[in-house]
Parts: C-alpha cells; structure tokens; sequence
C-alpha cells in the first residue's frame, strides 16, 4: 500500500508554499505551459495554498486542446475510408470535430483503435498488410521522439501500408506567441518538464531575454510545481529573468541528443494553426522530404469542407490564458466533460476538464 | 513398392459429430449438436440436480430454502471483457463473481443463478471448458447453483468470443433496509481494500502497459464477507461494490441517492504500489479504476471499528480501511481531502476513461 505522496514530500511542499508567501510582495501571473502541469496543480489543490497575488495561468500545452477543427476533421475523413485502420492516442477519440468525434466515427463504422505507443501503430500495419494504417501523430515534443521511431520502423521494414497524420506541435513559438501578444499579462512561465527532458531548455534562452520574462523548467509533482513557482517569484521579485531548472533529475541543457537527431532526421518544423490560437509560425513539425511518402495528409484524397467553431465556446481565451474557464458561460452546463463543446474541456490535460474535475472548493 | 496394407488398431468406431474443436453455427441450431453440446460440456462443469432436470425452465422449491419475513431479491449482469483471461481470473470467474456480488450489495443471500453464454463461431471449446470450471469453482464458492442455462451461437465476426449473461437471486430479512439511499450524517465510509488491481490487470492483459507486472484482478465473490459483516454490523447503511466508474463515480452516486456530502480523506485511500505505479505512467486515476472483489460499506461511526475488524478477518478484507465520512450537505457533493490539505471535488466518470498523452 503506498501514499501519492510521501509525507516528507508534504513537509516540504507546505515549507516550499510558506516560503512563496514569505517572498511575494507583488501580484504575479505565472503560466503552466503544459497540461499536465495544469492537471496536477488541480490533482493537489496546490492553487489553494498560493497567496492570493499570485495567480496560475493555464497555458496551451494540451496537445489534444490544440489540435485545429481542421485537422480533427481530416482525421475523421482519413478514417472513414473503407481501407483504413486509424490509429490514435486515447485522448484524442472524444475530441468534437464539427460534427461528430472519432469515437462517432467508430460507431458508424469506422475502423478507430487506441493505442499507447506509435509502435503499436507499426505493428497494426505489420498484421494488416491489406490495410492502410494512419496514426495521429499529436503531442508536444515529449511525444515526438516515439512517433519519428515508428517513421524510420517503418521506413527500415518497408511498410508501405504505414502513415502518419502529422500534428504534432512546440512549444518554444507558443512561449513566443503569447509573450508577443498585446494582450499578455504573462510575468513568469514554468516550462514543461518533459518537454525539456527530451529538447533541453536553450532554447528558451533568447525568449526570456527578448520578453524579460523568467522562465522555470518545472516537473509534475506537488513539491516540483512549488518549487518552480518559488523560483519563478524569486526572480520576479528580484527583476531578474533567467531560464532556471527546477527539474535537474530529468532535465538537462542539451537534452537527449540521440531524441533530437532522430526527431531533425524525420521532421521539420512547418507553420502550423493552433485551435483557439491561430497560426503560429514554425510552430509544428511536417515530415522531412525525406519522408513525406509517410504523409498522411497527402496520400487520402479528401476534399476537406469549411469548419466552424462553437460559437459559445471560449477555448481560444483559455488556451491564450486571457481568460479562465469558470469565465465561460457554458462551462459546466452546456460544456461538460461527458459533452465537450471545446477541446479544453475534453483531455484530462484540458484546463477546462482539469477546473471541472478539480476545481476549487467555494 | 510401399505396402498399402492398414496397420491394424482393433476395431474403429467413426468419430462422433461432436468431436469439435470449435463452436460451430450447429451448436446453436437446437438439434443433435446442441444437446451434445449442454451435455459434454455446460451440464458436465456447471450440472447440478436443478439443471440437469432438462424442462425449459427451472422449479424451485423455495418453500423449502426462504426462510419466512424475507423479501426476494434479483440482479441481472452481462459480462464483456476482453481478452477472456485475465491475471487473476477470466470472464467465467467474472459472470459468477459480478451477480453474486449485485444481489449481496443489498445485505441478501444469493442462492440461485441463470446464465446465458452467447458464442461466436469458431470459438475453441477448450477455451469454453476452461471458462466453465472457472465458472464453477466460483459458483461453488459463493455456495450459489446455476439452474438454468442458455446458449446461443452467432455467425463468425457478429459476436466477439463469447458474452456471458446471469441474473441471481438470493433473499433478504425484510427487516434490513440497505440500499444507495440509506447513508446519513454522521456515518462512516469504509473500503474493503485496495483500488484499481482489476483495471489494470485487465489493461496489462490486452497489451496495453507496455510492461509486464504481478497485478492480479481482484474478482471475487463477496457474499460470505458480507454475511459476516452483517452479523456483526446489523445496522449497515450502504452497501455498493466500486466496478465500472470506480469508487468516485459510485460514491457520487450514493451522495446523490442519499442527498447527502461525502468527504474522503485521500491519504486514507488504499492502492498498491504497483497499480499506482502503473496509473501514473498511463495517465489513469485509480479513484476510477474498476474493481471486481471490493465494497464500499457505510455504517453508524459507533460500529466503525467492529465492522473494520470483521473485514479485516476475510480473506477479501484484510486491506480494509476507513476513507471518509457522511455529512448533512451539500446533496451529492464528494469531496476528497488531499495530504496537503487541500480539498477538491470529485465527480462521474464521463464516458470512457482516456489515458493522458503526455
């Protein structure tokens, strides 16, 4: 039988979260850039025990939140082809297209299988030669490394039956999108910890420079969340801002070498158009030349028809941390996790879902 | 030249037509096959003097078995799972297991149960007798009969496998009023054990960890804990086994049942290590993980530490634990404090349980 957390984990998180209330003099907004952050700041109520200047913004870094209408739609297209097992991460089955969702698309027929690794994807195209198989490839970078490894997989075996509909998208350019925005009211991020694990944090060097805004490598337990804010305020009340690593075990400045060369071997970075956000340039990976035969997106002939957002829905002020869900006038009556309107409120990584499941205590 | 002589092997009777391997679209046909069928195979694992009456539908003398004041009680369940076996138990152990336990959640004895198996062509019969002796060797410890008994099989790729349906039925002194509606201010919640093992079991089996682990599915009769919980503790308020939804969702419900708060303490809350494990790197919350062999038991406060310790005495119990309290208010509100002291709201799964990306 075990704990969540262990006791002396509790000890110095309470420390770590009366030595931020010992430090702040200022209103403060700080972003969580990733969902999973923003998922487990909610799991431990860690928002309640923040002095009430500073203020946790949830940024965009749910992959399945991100994901445009317009991709969703392709990919309900894709795998509505006779042809075709589509392949796809849990997460993103319940994601509303203008329509219907994939899980839509399974019960009127379309071949949809979940599962936990790209690899699985090969292997489904491996024992389904007759088959066209497509993965989504969707995520942040953490995920990019396993999907780049089932491209070459497949590339090394011959796999013509093998694709990918390619979406995955970085963070760096988002970082860069909001902090440029008029309308930002960001003070300090706390990067995605896993993200850096694989891509290391130079990259995030110039952005706190250019923007003046501190940025903290910061991981997913309770006591890493508070010790990334705690850094984050230090620098803000001192008026520095660095690229800081609460993250050490994991993190370091390089990252994982052999990841990225694998990831610079398959993809290259692409504009790409973020759902709520809009288009950010170079802010998503397309396959390599390379490699486009492995193209999803290309090898289908699907005219794709005009989408439209939920008219309602406030996902994109979400997503841009301007607004927070309780905001929404459908949060929690239209909009809930059984019937999505938003992809926010879809993920469990979704601010939406994560302040519907966990949200404070009135 | 080769002799074409045969090597002679005494005399040789042709094989008998139902010398399948495999189901067969005949086995659901009415006919020969069928009977051979429920003879060789369901009457053989599951027969006793009920079933093997042969009528179309099974008497009970219950004039001989209820006891007078007591009110009958009936629970039907149909069992899909996949794959069929699973560490720690298959979809027969299940079937058993899943309707023994429905019946006993309102404090009555199960005693008789009917199950339909639907078959899928070409489901391998070795596959089905092992399910079957599964089937048995749980009925057999739960101490219910099967007493009549259905099969149906459709044609390859309309079906998947096989599908088990059973209804139970079992009495309960008329005076007991254990039911979802039951909990009241004041009252204690108790888990009879740790969360989440059947999910992941369940998960490892279709391939879906990514690594092997030791976590074996919980399912298991429960009736013989209830009884000994109940003789100790009469007066038990609620009784509800955490399945499908997990223990949030079933708590949720009783909240809303009752109209009354339930606020857990989430230190309190036991889960293996393993199983902890594994949910953090899937992305899945053990709260909602489905059990097959736990109870949640709410009772008086001032029967609290008697109920803890008969649980604890069953072999199904000893991890048993007190994990929260019932309050007047807010109608339906679970709460759950954290080891950080502070407080969130749980709530219903909604839809399908989705593993995280990242």
């Amino acid at each position: 039988m075990t704990n969540k957390v262990s006791s002396e984990s509790i000890r110095q998180t309470k420390a770590v979260m009366e030595e931020i209330r010992r430090v702040t003099t200022h209103p403060w907004n700080i972003m969580e850039i990733c969902g999973g952050q923003t998922h487990s700041i909610m799991e431990y109520g860690l928002d309640q025990l923040l002095p009430e200047n500073i203020n946790l913004v949830h940024g965009p870094g749910c992959p399945v939140c991100v994901t445009s209408l317009e991709i969703v739609e392709h990919a309900l297209q894709i795998a509505m082809q006779s042809d075709v097992i589509f392949a796809s991460f849990g997460d993103m089955l319940r994601v509303p297209g203008s329509s219907t969702d994939l899980f839509g698309a399974r019960a009127k027929g379309a071949d949809v299988r979940v599962v936990y690794s790209p690899m699985d994807a090969v292997k489904l195209a491996k024992e389904n030669p007759e088959k066209q198989v497509v993965f989504f490839a969707v995520g942040f970078e953490t995920t990019v490394p396993a999907i780049a490894a089932s491209v070459l997989h497949a590339e090394k075996n011959h796999l013509d039956n093998f694709s990918i509909l390619p979406a995955n998208v970085l963070v760096p350019p988002a970082m860069d999108a909001i902090l440029s925005s008029p309308e930002n009211q960001i003070n300090a991020f706390l990067a995605a910890g896993h993200v850096c694990a694989i891509m290391g944090y130079w990259q995030y060097e110039p952005i706190a420079r250019q923007y003046q805004t501190p940025i903290v490598v910061t991981g997913f337990e309770a006591l890493d969340l508070a010790m990334g804010i705690l850094m984050s305020v230090r620098q803000l009340e001192g008026g520095r801002y660095e690229v800081e690593n609460a993250y050490a075990r994991y993190v370091t400045r390089e990252g994982n070498l052999v990841a990225q060369s694998m990831i610079n071997q398959v993809f290259k970075p692409v504009d790409r158009q973020w759902r709520g956000i809009g288009n950010i340039p170079l802010s998503g990976l397309g396959l390599n030349d390379n490699y486009k035969q492995f193209d999803a997106s290309t090898r289908f002939d699907i005219q794709l028809a005009q989408v439209q957002e939920s008219p309602i829905c406030i996902a994109g002020s979400v997503l841009r941390g301007t607004a927070k869900p309780i905001d929404c006038p459908a949060f929690g009556t239209l909009c809930t996790p059984a019937n999505p309107l938003g992809a926010p409120m879809v993920s469990g990584e979704g601010a939406c879902s994560a302040y519907y499941r966990y949200h404070k205590v009135n | 030249m080769e002799s074409t002589t045969p090597t002679m092997q005494g005399a040789v009777c042709p094989l008998p037509i139902s010398q399948h391997d495999h189901i067969v679209i005949g086995h659901g046909a009415g006919g020969v096959l069928t009977l051979q069928l429920i003879q060789s195979v369901f009457q053989k694992h599951l027969g006793n003097v009920i079933l093997k009456q042969g009528n179309d539908a099974a008497l009970l003398r219950l004039w001989q078995e209820v006891p007078e004041g007591q009110n009958l009680v009936i629970s039907t369940d149909a069992h899909i799972v996949s794959p069929l076996f699973f560490a720690g138990g298959d979809i027969g152990r299940l079937s058993i297991c899943g309707t023994v336990n429905d019946v006993s959640m309102l404090g009555a004895v199960p005693k008789f149960l009917t199950a339909t198996f639907i078959l899928e062509e070409g489901f391998p019969i070795v596959d089905l007798k092992r399910i079957l002796v599964s089937m048995a060797r749980a009925a057999e410890e739960a101490g219910v009969r099967i007493v009549a008994a259905d099969t149906k099989v459709t044609e390859k790729g309309k079906s998947d496998k096989l599908f088990i349906s059973t209804t139970g039925i079992g009495w309960v002194n008329r005076l007991h009023t254990i039911s979802g509606q039951s909990a009241v201010d004041g009252d204690v919640v108790i888990l009879s054990g740790p969360l989440g093992n059947h999910g992941i079991a369940v998960a490892e089996a279709r391939g879906n960890l990514g690594f092997h682990s030791q976590i074996k599915s919980d399912v298991a009769p429960l009736n013989g804990m209830i009884a000994e919980l109940l003789q100790a503790v009469p007066d038990t308020h609620v009784l509800r086994d955490p399945t499908r939804g997990g223990l949030a969702t079933t708590l949720v419900e009783i909240a809303c049942q009752s109209k009354v708060s339930i606020t857990l303490q989430e230190a309190d809350i036991p889960v293996d290590r393993d199983v902890r494990s594994a949910c953090d790197m899937l992305g899945l919350d053990p709260l909602y993980m489905a059990n097959e062999g736990k109870l949640i038991a709410i009772i008086p406060a001032e029967s609290a530490d008697l109920a803890l310790e008969t649980l604890r005495n069953h072999q199904y119990g000893s991890n048993a634990a007190k994990i929260g309290v019932v309050e007047n208010k807010p109608a339906g509100q679970v709460l759950l404090k954290t080891p950080l002291g502070t407080t969130r709201h749980l709530d219903m799964l909604a839809g399908e349980m989705l593993p995280r990306i990242c």
